[in-house]
């Protein structure tokens, strides 16, 4: 096939508006790295980390290792920014299997059930999941508070209490994977059925991968939504070893204390790997898209 | 179908999680709660085996999460809005009475030092009060012995004139201290004083009468003989004569009141349509330029002759896969008008230095670049989904008639991709409409609106403007805040809902693939 002048530089000037497109996004990423390995908590006149300030105190914080201190002696730091990155990882996984599990259930009988009220019932849902949750702190707290009465592992200032309260997000999930059930034909599930197969056998080889794309993006979109969660766990947990990230991280920000330096640090220890995981989860995402039963 | 098996896992545990919860509250001291949460278990388990309640199987559990934590604190948001909740009304009547008996006057200011001494072998105690010990001679009144429980109940104790001390030695301080409870409820009376004694501080007994007797409904001030009656209407005590307020007040039905008082008061409706409009536009702008550069991505790299598209993509998904937060407090230090990095590299660059946080437009400029930042690869993500669903016959029907690309993108790829993301974009637009953290944790919703009557921002959503007034604000306005809450909801809610209907035409791509 003969390609055109024209073509061709329409391929140059895609790449090139990718690159500066890209360029622009990148440039905060690399001025929090480059902060992280600056000494001090202030901006010192340049961006670029020089030999006078490059120093690793911020990173040794973050690291739970003795800090050189302004009097000379080495201090171990009280907070724990590892213990707080586990915490994350552990409510928001945990938040967003179950609210997966919950979601696809629904989103099942939405999609592949006749029942009365069904349409009103999934566009209530929606809308009543507009309600600002900011908002409804104080009654998210009293039931927790009566809940914990009867639980205690389920009440405030627990993990599964915060996760438990998580649970109700599942409006928009419920609408994701309904589209997507929308999508795939019922003839498969049909013709399965009469070749004889078991529900069993539907389910792992015609179900299961077929659906697996529209599974990973609702678990990475409520993993991510969830890992960012702020108001709510700020007021849940109250210990500073079971708080989020969130709520760590902007403990290094308050006016009277600024800690921009040990911001930075934590900012990249914390955002890193869950960055890794989610890139490492997109690529089978978008092969899962290519290759899965989208198209017919 | 996975669904199946997931529901099959997500029955079990919440079936035994009920009858666990149940029986706890059985063996505890709610029996009747007990009772009621298994009869649910029950219920649930009938569904689960009826073979004619097939639906309910698969959304219950769903919607008992959705029903407890999304619209149970709702209902309670919307009744709050009702009532005048807030720092100056937090407590019950029972409670506002309570607070009142605790006020004390002073009758007579005289003093007596007093030891409390165990007896031997029992749990009884004795006060004793040592009025002159002298070579002449000991005077002590001294109390018979008394338990606790005894003394607990406030019944005046009699001291008795003596001679001699109780043997055993008086409790120290530390005990005195743990012992409060109960001293502090002690009444004893003293031969000829017609007013009982009672604990004044740790180590005197003095003459403290209430302030304020209950006469029926009314408290009188046994000092200066005013009288407040409670106010049903406002939820306080007020004075008979001046209706003037008086102590703190209680929770009660104000009716409409807050929500008049957003449209009647010119301080509060002015800042609340100001932060109204800026609400709106800043979803809507927020949707439009992340949906555009988004979709404008996702097309280009489904561009086949592109080489290096994964590597693109993954770079662009970037900033979707760092936690929201981390951002937003970067973006925050680097647009620091002062020490930021951003204004550094501009001062370097061209010579200026913007004041990102004290100039109105600046700072809602600042909040929408950061929320491009943060929102394009979301867009990105669900179009090239979408994209990738597009039958490849339409741009080889399109090519043979020799479309361009952006023919092909504004006549093939939009119609195809718009409706199905449409409900997206609504839950888009309603995530920004309520964009807490980002507006929360950027500018704190400042600079503030200048003359407002309440704390109120320029660049406040409606919804941190009310997380503002109800827990950064000391007048805690709940009442008020959940009022505007309700409003926001109403405003949301009947958006989302047209916007719905209008979507409606979306199952039809059902047939077409």
């Amino acid at each position: 096939m003969v390609e055109g002048r024209a073509y061709r530089g329409r391929l140059v000037l895609a790449h090139a508006a990718l690159i500066g497109f890209i360029a622009l996004v990148m440039v905060p990423l690399f001025m929090v790295v480059s902060i992280s390995f600056r000494q001090g908590n202030f901006a010192t006149g340049s961006i670029l980390p020089s030999r006078e300030t490059f120093s690793l105190e911020h990173w040794r914080m973050v690291l739970g290792l003795p800090v050189l201190q302004a009097d000379g002696t080495w201090e171990t730091p009280s907070v724990s920014v590892l213990r707080w990155f586990w915490n994350s990882v552990k409510i928001s996984a945990t938040s967003a299997f179950l609210i997966l599990l919950l979601s696809s259930t629904c989103a099942y009988a939405f999609a592949r059930m006749r029942f009365r009220g069904r349409d009103r019932l999934l566009g209530g849902l929606l809308i009543l999941q507009m309600f600002p949750m900011v908002l409804a702190i104080i009654a998210i707290y009293s039931i927790l508070e009566a809940i914990g009465r009867w639980a205690p592992a389920l009440g405030l200032d627990t993990h599964p209490g915060l996760i438990l309260a998580y649970l109700g997000g599942i409006a928009t999930h419920i609408w994701m994977i309904k589209g997507y059930f929308d999508s795939l034909p019922v003839s498969l599930e049909e013709s399965a059925k009469i070749d004889g197969a078991t529900p069993w056998q539907t389910f792992r080889l015609i179900m299961l991968p077929t659906s697996l794309p529209i599974f990973a993006i609702v678990f990475i979109l409520a993993f991510i939504g969830l890992i960012g969660e702020y108001p709510l766990a700020s007021v849940v947990l109250q210990q500073t070893d079971r708080w989020t990230l969130a709520v760590g991280a902007n403990s290094f920000l308050y006016e009277q204390n600024y800690l921009w330096g040990d911001f930075a640090a934590t900012a990249v220890l914390s955002g890193l790997p869950i960055t890794i995981l989610f890139l490492a989860c997109q690529r089978l995402l978008i092969s899962g898209l290519t290759a899965g039963g989208v198209k017919e | 179908m996975i669904a199946r098996t997931c529901h099959r896992i997500l029955w079990a545990i919440l079936l035994v999680g009920l009858f666990l919860l149940a029986a706890r509250m059985a063996l505890g001291r709610a029996p009747a709660l007990g009772a009621a949460l298994a009869a649910a278990g029950l219920g649930a388990a009938w569904i689960y085996l009826s073979p004619r309640t097939h639906a309910s199987r698969y959304l219950l559990p769903g919607l008992a999460a959705f029903a407890v934590f999304v619209l149970m604190p709702l209902l309670y948001t919307v009744y709050i809005a009702f009532t005048n909740f807030s720092s100056e009304h937090l407590l019950s009547q029972d409670r506002v009475r309570a607070w009142f008996a605790q006020d004390f006057y002073t009758a007579d200011p005289a003093r007596y030092p007093f030891r409390l001494h165990p007896v031997a072998g029992t749990n009884t105690y004795q006060v004793c009060i040592v009025l002159e010990e002298n070579a002449t001679g000991t005077k002590v009144l001294n109390s018979r012995p008394f338990t606790p429980e005894e003394a607990a109940t406030g019944n005046p104790i009699t001291l008795a004139l003596n001679t001699v001390r109780p043997q055993a030695p008086p409790l120290g301080m530390r005990q005195i201290i743990a012992a409060r409870p109960w001293l502090n409820r002690a009444r004893f009376t003293m031969p000829g004083s017609p007013i009982p004694l009672r604990l004044v501080s740790l180590r005197d007994l003095g003459f403290r009468l209430a302030l304020w007797t209950p006469d029926g409904d009314k408290l009188v001030n046994a000092v200066t003989g005013q009288v407040l009656v409670p106010d049903p209407q406002r939820g306080n005590y007020v004075d008979e004569q001046t209706r003037a307020p008086v102590g703190p007040g209680w929770r009660v039905w104000t009716g409409t009141d807050n929500f008049r008082l957003i449209f009647a008061d010119p301080a509060i409706r002015g800042p609340f349509l100001q932060i109204f409009g800026w609400n709106v536009a800043f979803a809507f702008l927020s949707v439009a330029i992340t949906f555009g550069i988004g979709v404008l991505l996702a097309s280009l790299l489904q561009w086949r002759a592109l080489r290096g598209r994964a590597l693109y993509r993954t770079l662009l998904i970037l900033p979707y896969a760092i936690p929201a937060f981390i951002p937003i407090l970067v973006f925050r230090g680097l647009f620091n008008e002062g020490y930021g990095e951003i204004n550094l590299l501009l001062t370097q660059l061209f010579g200026i230095a913007p004041k990102w946080f004290t100039n109105p437009w600046l700072a809602r400029t600042m909040i929408l670049i950061v929320n491009t930042w943060l929102g394009y690869p979301y867009m990105m993500i669900i179009s090239s989904g979408m994209l990738q669903a597009v039958p490849d016959e339409l741009y080889e029907a399109t090519a043979i008639d020799g479309a361009g690309p952006w023919t092909n993108f504004a006549k093939v790829t939009l119609p195809q991709i718009f409706p199905p993301l449409f409900p997206l974009l609504i839950a888009s637009f309603a995530f920004n409409f309520n964009n807490f953290s980002l507006i929360y944790l950027l500018t704190g919703g400042k600079p503030d609106i200048t003359g407002s009557a309440t704390v109120a921002g320029t660049t406040d959503l409606l919804v941190s403007y009310t997380f503002r007034m109800a827990f950064k604000d000391s007048a805690a306005r709940f009442g008020f805040a959940s009022a505007v809450a309700t409003l926001l909801f109403i405003v949301v809610a009947v958006l989302a809902w047209q916007q719905l209907r209008l979507s409606r035409p979306a199952p039809a791509v059902k047939g077409g693939r």
